[in-house]
């Protein structure tokens, strides 16, 4: 008797959208579209707008819905030049508050778009061990990223005739499983016994593939620490068509040990996404990498390029009768879209709002089809499981933490960067391995933005995924960021609490609305006459929004806060 | 020859409902489980003619072994789910969006049930200081419906109407991203400029009153609007071969609104604009 809800079909669909194949060869190339005109006019004007809705059948309303959903492409005139400036944690804690005094002197308030330049402040840009980052924006040129960034320098490039990047290479002292490996061709990859993971995969059964990933143990690295071998199964079993997609939006506060991979080693990744289309069965993978990541992105597109022309790519790979291609697809300034779900509306063409779960992406992940997703880092592991085999890589590291981890080292220490220990170190541990402490320690962030506050005894706490659970914190995406007791933590709190409101999708009223409670309670805290409500108020939206958000998103977004409160970081009577 | 399409048998599967085993279609919802079982569940964003967008969290059930609250609008029934329909998990969640829903926009027309709901949960109003709340102008832009997006809740019913659920016209869709979203037609122009069809669909599910008839609004500026001298006819529109039915309300012998039955065969609660507006004639005063 009804219509719509449940009892909507594919033949419905069909009428909706101009027909699913439609659907799926046009609308998705929305968001490159919007890019495109983005980058050569430096915002997407009414009269663009429209003539992209009717070449890709979208409508105008929905296009524009799409597009306003993105930090980094304006529906508003904009210069051809801005600046997104850091001000997030790690960069704070680093000292760039001065940079931003600084810049604000000389160019004038933040988000003034009537002039020929303008700047605006932007969450972590993943360029975290630098201390001072910014991304700017260059229509009819290519984007550049600044780090470390002074004023002088971000004011030079935005007038420059034809600007450059300048980033200090990351610093990398070891050579260890996953780092230290630059290589600079698909040569120099090969010469690092590079592409022979994805010959023997190929000699080997798909289901073989699998089951020496599911002996390896390997959990996600991209934050939900998922088992591989569980997903791959799944996907594996599903019929075709399917997909791979390697999560590269990386955006967590904190983290940038995906940007450090895909700038060293672009050749592994691609040949580890190749071997995953293969032990599942995709047709295709895509890669979809952080908008603000536009030397990775070169890199990245570069190496696939070079990948295809040796027959790595393309069709009958290597000679077998395997055929399987990968397509890079650019975010936007969107954290949300490292949800693998908003992920794949993001790559469709659609608002990047995450999908409430179940299906899982393994039954109905891109275009409706079975989906592996898997962080890069996951997948930089994937080859050396294929060469030495499941246990090999499952003897490193504890029973249910296999292998190492990249850890995120910023803030106040004295070698920030990325490091690579065997599971198993504490957050102590890390710290030293990164020099030690700048000063004298007050708290660390661990996990990121979506992580919590750790001091005192729970530094010891070994980083695996079981230790870290059982003694209520995550390791996360891997951020160790240090803060010492020169910095002063209110802040600090607060700016996480307004990356997730600024970040929210919008979708769900606990996420949505809840994210704002907590960023005006954080501030009436600092000078309220009765912390408790405040304190209680923020547990109720606590519980609220772990219980009903639909998102990892919204469900982590008070975790770090609760966690400063907890270890008396805020809040304290004074 | 008379071909008769037997449809398959439906399995069925049975889940314990606040402790008493309800047996439901495999293609149910929990929360129509949980209606079945006489459970009093809210909900706000959720239309029976709509795909959910599960975006208010007001129809929550704790199901054993989830580890958050699962929305009962839309998952579907799995053989041995145990569910607490009211557990203090769940009225938490229920009392916590409707305040942070009133702390936002403006509830006062909301419909008598979410009245209803908001008493039952001790919703307290004003917990969150000044803080924000959605300010907008309300949108007067020809003589059909009014928007008045202060009172827009963004549960996504006009977009799902407007959109592949019903009209199929996109004229709106969100726009922009988390606490400032709003619905919008692209670049925020006039309804007259968009690609509305004026079927009033969108208005005819929108559960706040955002969306509103240009008639009920200019009644109630001037307070003439009066639920109780009204009545309501349905009858069946006369512009078509189709067959819509119309539910003509009418106040001082005038057509004041027309809406249409959502569990009507043909229209699920939706018309064109012949039969949502096309009615001046009838009470055209002139000879
Ligand atoms: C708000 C949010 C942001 C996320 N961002 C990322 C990300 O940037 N990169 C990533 O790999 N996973 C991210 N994830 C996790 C993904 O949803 C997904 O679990 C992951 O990509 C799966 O890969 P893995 O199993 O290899 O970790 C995010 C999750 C949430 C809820
Ligand atoms: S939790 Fe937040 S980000 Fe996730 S769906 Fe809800 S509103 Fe969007
Ligand atoms: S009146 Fe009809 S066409 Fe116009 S916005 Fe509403 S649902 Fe869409
Ligand atoms: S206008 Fe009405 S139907 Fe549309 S999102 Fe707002 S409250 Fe819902
Ligand atoms: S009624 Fe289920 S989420 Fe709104």
């Amino acid at each position: 008797m009804f219509r719509g809800s449940r009892e909507r079909s594919s033949a419905d669909d069909h009428v909706a959208y101009g027909g699913l194949a439609s659907a799926e060869s046009r609308r998705n190339l929305l968001l490159p579209t919007l890019h495109e005109v983005q980058s050569s006019v430096g915002w997407v004007s009414h009269g663009a707008l429209n003539y992209i809705s009717e070449r890709l059948s979208v409508s105008p309303a929905e296009a524009y819905g799409v597009a306003t959903f993105y930090d980094l492409i304006a529906t508003e005139p904009r210069p051809e030049r801005v600046a997104h400036v850091c001000d997030d944690i790690g960069c704070l804690a680093a000292g760039a508050g001065s940079m931003l005094d600084d810049l604000r002197d000389r160019l004038g308030e933040p988000d003034e778009f009537g002039g020929s330049i303008a700047w605006t402040r932007s969450p972590c840009l993943g360029q975290c061990e630098k201390g001072s980052a910014a991304f700017i924006q260059v229509a009819g040129g290519d984007d550049v990223v600044v780090a470390p960034a002074t004023a002088e320098q971000v004011i030079e490039i935005l007038h420059a005739e034809k600007p450059q990047p300048s980033v200090s290479p990351s610093p990398i002292r070891q050579d260890t499983r996953l780092l230290g490996r630059t290589t600079l061709s698909l040569s120099h990859h090969e010469s690092h016994g590079g592409l022979e993971a994805l010959r023997k995969a190929l000699t080997m059964l798909p289901g073989d593939v699998v089951d020496e990933v599911t002996a390896s143990g390997l959990r996600g690295r991209g934050g939900a620490a998922f088992p591989a071998g569980i997903k791959w199964r799944a996907v594996g079993a599903e019929a075709g068509p399917k997909y791979v997609v390697c999560n590269a939006d990386e955006s967590e506060p904190g983290t940038f040990k995906d940007r450090v991979l895909m700038e060293e080693d672009p050749y592994r990744l691609i040949e580890a996404t190749t071997i995953a289309g293969y032990a599942v069965g995709a047709d295709k993978g895509y890669i979809y990498i952080r908008g603000e990541y536009p030397g990775a992105l070169r890199r990245l597109s570069d190496a696939i390029e070079e990948v295809r022309d040796r027959g790595y790519l393309g069709g009958n790979i290597a000679g077998s009768d395997f055929s399987f291609d990968i397509e890079i697809r650019r975010g936007a300034g969107a954290y949300i879209c490292g949800e693998e779900t908003a992920l794949f509306n993001s790559i469709e063409g659609f608002r990047g709002e995450p999908r409430q779960k179940p299906p899982f992406p393994t039954q109905a992940g891109l275009f409706g089809r079975p989906t592996l997703v898997n962080n890069v880092e996951s997948l930089m592991n994937i080859p050396a499981i294929v060469l030495e085999g499941g246990a090999a890589f499952a003897s490193i590291g504890t029973e249910e933490s296999t292998g190492s981890k990249l850890f995120c080292v910023s803030g106040n220490v004295l070698g920030p960067g990325v490091y690579e220990a065997p599971f198993g170190v504490s957050t102590r541990d890390v710290i030293d391995m990164a020099g030690g402490v700048d000063g004298d320690l007050q708290a660390v962030l661990v996990g990121g933005a979506a992580g919590s506050f750790v001091a005192g005894d729970q530094l010891d706490v070994p980083l695996t995924f079981e230790d870290a659970s059982a003694a209520g914190i995550s390791v996360g995406s891997g951020v160790v960021m240090v803060f010492n007791t020169e910095v002063d933590m209110a802040p600090i709190v607060s700016r996480i609490a307004t990356f997730f409101r600024h970040e929210s999708c919008g979708l769900c009223v606990p996420c949505r609305v809840g994210t704002v409670r907590q960023e005006e309670s954080l501030i009436r805290l600092r000078t309220a006459e009765d912390r408790d409500e405040e304190l209680a108020l923020l547990a109720d939206l606590d519980v609220v929004m772990r219980d009903s958000s639909i998102c990892g998103l919204g469900q982590l977004a008070t975790v770090a806060v609760q966690s400063a409160i907890t270890i008396g970081l805020i809040g304290a009577k004074s | 020859m008379i071909e008769q399409r037997i449809a398959d048998p439906v399995a069925t599967v049975t889940v314990t409902i606040d402790g008493a085993p309800v047996t439901m279609p495999e293609t149910a919802t929990l929360l129509e489980a949980s209606r079945a079982a006489g459970a009093d569940v809210p909900t706000l964003c959720y239309l029976e003619t709509l795909t959910p967008f599960n975006s208010c969290r007001l129809c929550v059930v704790e199901v054993a072994g989830s580890r958050t609250l699962v929305p009962s609008c839309s998952r579907m029934v799995e053989e041995g789910m145990e569910v607490q329909t009211d557990s203090d998990r769940v009225q938490h969640t229920r009392r916590m969006v409707y305040e942070l829903l009133d702390s936002t926009v403006d509830l006062s027309l909301v419909d008598d049930e979410t009245t209803r709901q908001m008493e039952r949960y001790g919703v307290r109003t004003n917990r969150f200081g000044d803080g924000y709340r959605r300010t907008e102008a309300v949108k007067i832009e020809d003589d059909l419906y009014v928007r008045d997006y202060e009172k827009c809740i963004m549960c996504y019913r006009c977009v799902a109407a407007c959109g592949p659920d019903a009209q199929n016209t996109f004229a709106i869709d969100v726009a922009g991203r988390g606490l400032t979203s709003t619905i919008a037609t692209e670049y925020d122009i006039t309804l007259p400029d968009s690609a509305c069809v004026y079927c009033g669909n969108c208005v005819g599910v929108c559960p706040t009153g955002a969306l509103m008839f240009t008639s009920e609004y200019r009644m109630r500026e001037s307070g003439d609007w009066d639920e109780d001298r009204q009545t309501v006819t349905t009858t069946i529109c006369t512009f078509c071969g189709v067959g819509c039915n119309l539910e003509l309300h009418v106040q001082d012998n005038r057509i004041v609104k027309v809406t249409s039955p959502m569990d009507h065969e043909v229209t699920s609660g939706h018309l064109c604009i012949k039969g949502r507006f096309g009615y001046a004639h009838i009470q055209s005063e002139s000879p």
